[in-house]
């Protein structure tokens, strides 16, 4: 087991190594905006680009930029400054994780809660009215994107345009620390927003596996030793749940592509809008940091769900 | 609707009170297809510390009956009628929450494939010590002991340590022990095994059949042996029910079962084992044809197409199980006359094929689909 684990880990470095390379030929090599041209000002003179070129280190070779990335980032955790604000990468992004934090900590709880629970309800009463009014919703959900959700969601029921004003719109967050109601009701509807499309995945697998798991033959025997059926749908879920933990790290990168949109339209000073404006702004610095964390995000949780299947499933060993 | 038979019953035997006694039960499940009359009015009884074989071809509706003893077949939505007297109480009348109490407890089941039959998440002691608990108030120290006890009761080596194993680390006749162990855990006065060797190696089924019997004359237990192995019930059963198209076609004590089988269908299961101490010229005779649709049953003798000897008028006529002339206790439902019964065993005994048998007893060769097969 732990070799399997040094093994993933060293995997996941390389892996990130990968990620930074690819995020680097895509940035700097495929055209997108120069920006020193960006910083330069209008009408701006040749020498002046060539002097934000020198400063920002963009005058240097590819490969050799790279390379002085890579060593800041593996040998000094230094994720260089933002061409924008000229601040640490690691500074900004310090800054904004609890946002982003909160948000997805939250969306993840109601994602995992309300997608499984209303795939064991469906999967209990299939082709019941409530199977087939959850399911339609589910895939509506599947199939609305965030950033659409999250505009109804506000014109539905924010404070300032919507038609229920019962809860704060858009650039009401604040931090836990400074007030936590208004931190709660102000990330309900993101929370909502972010978990939906997941939540729905879930809920339609949850039922399809536990369906399925029901009419195995270890239920029968379940119901034959006169276990009371609580118990027995318990025993179902316990078997039904264990392909999906393996689905449940996958979606998190789904959930940290939503959390861009969704902080966006909801202003909320996290990661995704940092990730957001830094594309905007050409801020490669900042771009590659943000990519970077949410793919160390990705493997990990990868790494944790592999681990937590072993000890979920008697019958898995990892060597 | 197949025509009612009258629900004749079997006498109690001397063993007195039956222990279970099913009357005239039906069970039937809608589909889109139509009903399926997946039982049809049988009727059966067990005694205490006796085995009763039920031998039939699969969808014979042998595994449906006992769920049904079991209150789970109307979980999934069947239609059952009859009596099932358990202890003189109708288990078809009780509520769902009265039947549980009873499953596992008084009426144990095990099953054929025991790996698929164990949850393979949990470790086979939890799942002993569950079914403790759900039946009684045991601390968890004592039901683990408990469990411990009846791993080793059915001779699993090292139980203290295999308790903790989990189903996939046990061998196929292990498991099927575990199962046993699981289904003795609360000393039932009955035990229904459904298939128990099936799925196992031919040396492991004679442990396992061993197995049973001494926990049977250790316990008290009666056993209902599901099977379609003739060979497994002559080593167990002291009386065979023979069930065809969810019907039982001939009930009688096991060893008149086999030296006097009344029915052509009976002939036919006893006529295709192969047995080493025959002639090696014998040829096996396999029954011609496969098991009926339940949803549409031939008319009349529900048998009568697979039937070499069948006579025009018996797919007009539905038999009912009656007694046979001379041997108590036996019943067979067949239309043919008891004396050309017995003519026509006796020849099938002489080694003759089943036409050789017809023109013998002169009776008219309508045989579909009977070809020659040699074995």
């Amino acid at each position: 087991m732990t070799a399997y684990v040094i093994r993933r880990v060293l995997w996941g470095i390389a892996l990130l190594v990968i990620v930074c390379a690819l995020t680097f030929i895509l940035f700097r090599v495929l055209p997108t905006g120069n920006p020193a041209v960006l910083r330069a000002g209008r009408d701006p003179q040749p020498h002046l680009i060539k002097e934000i070129e020198r400063v920002l280190g963009l005058d240097k070779s590819l490969p050799t930029q790279f390379w002085d990335y890579l060593k800041g980032v593996f040998l000094h955790f230094n994720f260089g400054y933002s061409y924008y604000s000229q601040q640490s990468v690691i500074t900004l992004i310090k800054e904004r994780l609890p946002a982003t934090i909160s948000l997805a900590v939250g969306a993840g709880i109601i994602w995992v809660v309300a997608g499984l629970s209303v795939g064991i309800v469906s999967a209990l009463k299939p082709r019941s009215l409530w199977d087939r009014t959850a399911m339609g919703t589910a895939l509506v959900l599947i199939s609305a994107p965030e950033f659409w959700l999250a505009l109804i969601a506000l014109l539905l029921f924010s404070e300032d345009i919507g038609k229920f004003k019962i809860l704060p719109g858009a650039g009401s967050y604040v931090p836990i620390s400074q007030d936590p109601w208004q931190w709660f009701t102000s990330l309900i509807m993101p929370w909502f927003v972010l978990a939906a499309g997941s939540a729905a995945i879930f809920a339609r697998l949850m039922r399809g596996s536990l369906i399925e798991t029901m009419k195995e033959d270890y239920i029968r025997t379940a119901r034959a030793k006169g276990l009371s059926e609580r118990r027995v749908v318990r025993q179902g879920v316990r078997a039904a749940i264990n392909p999906i933990v393996t689905l449940l790290a996958l979606e998190i990168g789904v959930l940290l592509g939503g959390a861009v949109l969704v902080e966006t339209v909801f202003n909320i000073p996290g990661v995704g809008r940092l990730a957001y404006n830094a594309i905007v702004h050409s801020d490669f610095e900042v771009i590659q940091g943000t990519v970077l964390l949410a793919s160390m995000f990705i493997i990990i949780a990868n790494i944790v769900a592999d681990i937590a299947y072993a000890y979920l499933d008697p019958r898995v060993r990892y060597a | 609707m197949s025509a009612a038979e009258p629900a004749t019953l079997p006498e109690p035997g001397a063993s007195g009170e039956a222990l279970l006694r099913v009357e005239d039960l039906r069970v039937e499940f809608p589909s889109e297809d139509g009903v399926v009359h997946a039982v049809d009015g049988i009727t059966y009884q067990v005694f205490p510390g006796k085995t009763l074989g039920i031998v039939g071809e699969s969808g014979s509706g042998k595994t449906v009956s006992s769920l049904t003893t079991l209150g789970l077949t109307r979980l999934q939505g069947a239609n059952v009628s009859g009596r099932i007297l358990f202890e003189g109480r109708d288990l078809v009348a009780l509520s769902d929450g009265e039947m549980r109490t009873i499953r596992g407890n008084d009426i144990a089941m095990i099953f054929q494939d025991p790996l698929s039959a164990l949850h393979p998440l949990y470790s086979v002691g939890k799942q002993l010590i569950e079914t403790m608990q759900a039946h009684h108030s045991v601390p968890k120290k004592q039901a683990k002991e408990r469990a411990i006890e009846l791993l080793g009761l059915v001779g699993i080596p090292d139980p203290k340590r295999r308790v903790d194993a989990f189903p996939h680390e046990y061998s196929g006749g292990m498991r099927q022990r575990a199962m046993i162990a699981m289904a003795l855990a609360n000393e039932p006065k009955l035990l229904i095994a459904d298939e128990p060797t099936t799925a196992l190696d031919v040396t492991v089924q004679a442990q396992i059949l061993a197995l049973m019997e001494r926990l049977q004359s250790e316990l008290g237990m009666a056993i209902i042996i599901i099977t379609h192995d003739l060979g497994v019930v002559a080593e167990m059963a002291d009386d065979i029910a023979v069930m065809y198209a969810g019907r039982i076609v001939e009930t009688a004590s096991a060893d008149a079962v086999f030296s006097n089988p009344e029915h052509p269908y009976t002939w036919g299961l006893l006529k295709s084992i192969p047995r080493l101490e025959a002639d090696r010229s014998e040829l096996l005779v396999p029954i011609p044809g496969t098991p009926p649709s339940l949803i549409n049953r031939p008319s009349g003798c529900h048998f009568h197409p697979r039937c070499a000897y069948a006579q025009p008028d018996h797919s007009r006529i539905d038999p009912a199980l009656e007694p046979v002339p001379g041997d108590p206790g036996h019943y067979v439902a067949c239309l043919l006359e008891a004396e050309v019964r017995r003519k026509i065993w006796a020849e099938l005994q002489e080694g003759a094929r089943p036409q050789e048998a017809i023109a013998e007893v002169g009776l008219e060769d309508t045989a579909p689909g009977l070809e020659e097969t040699s074995g």
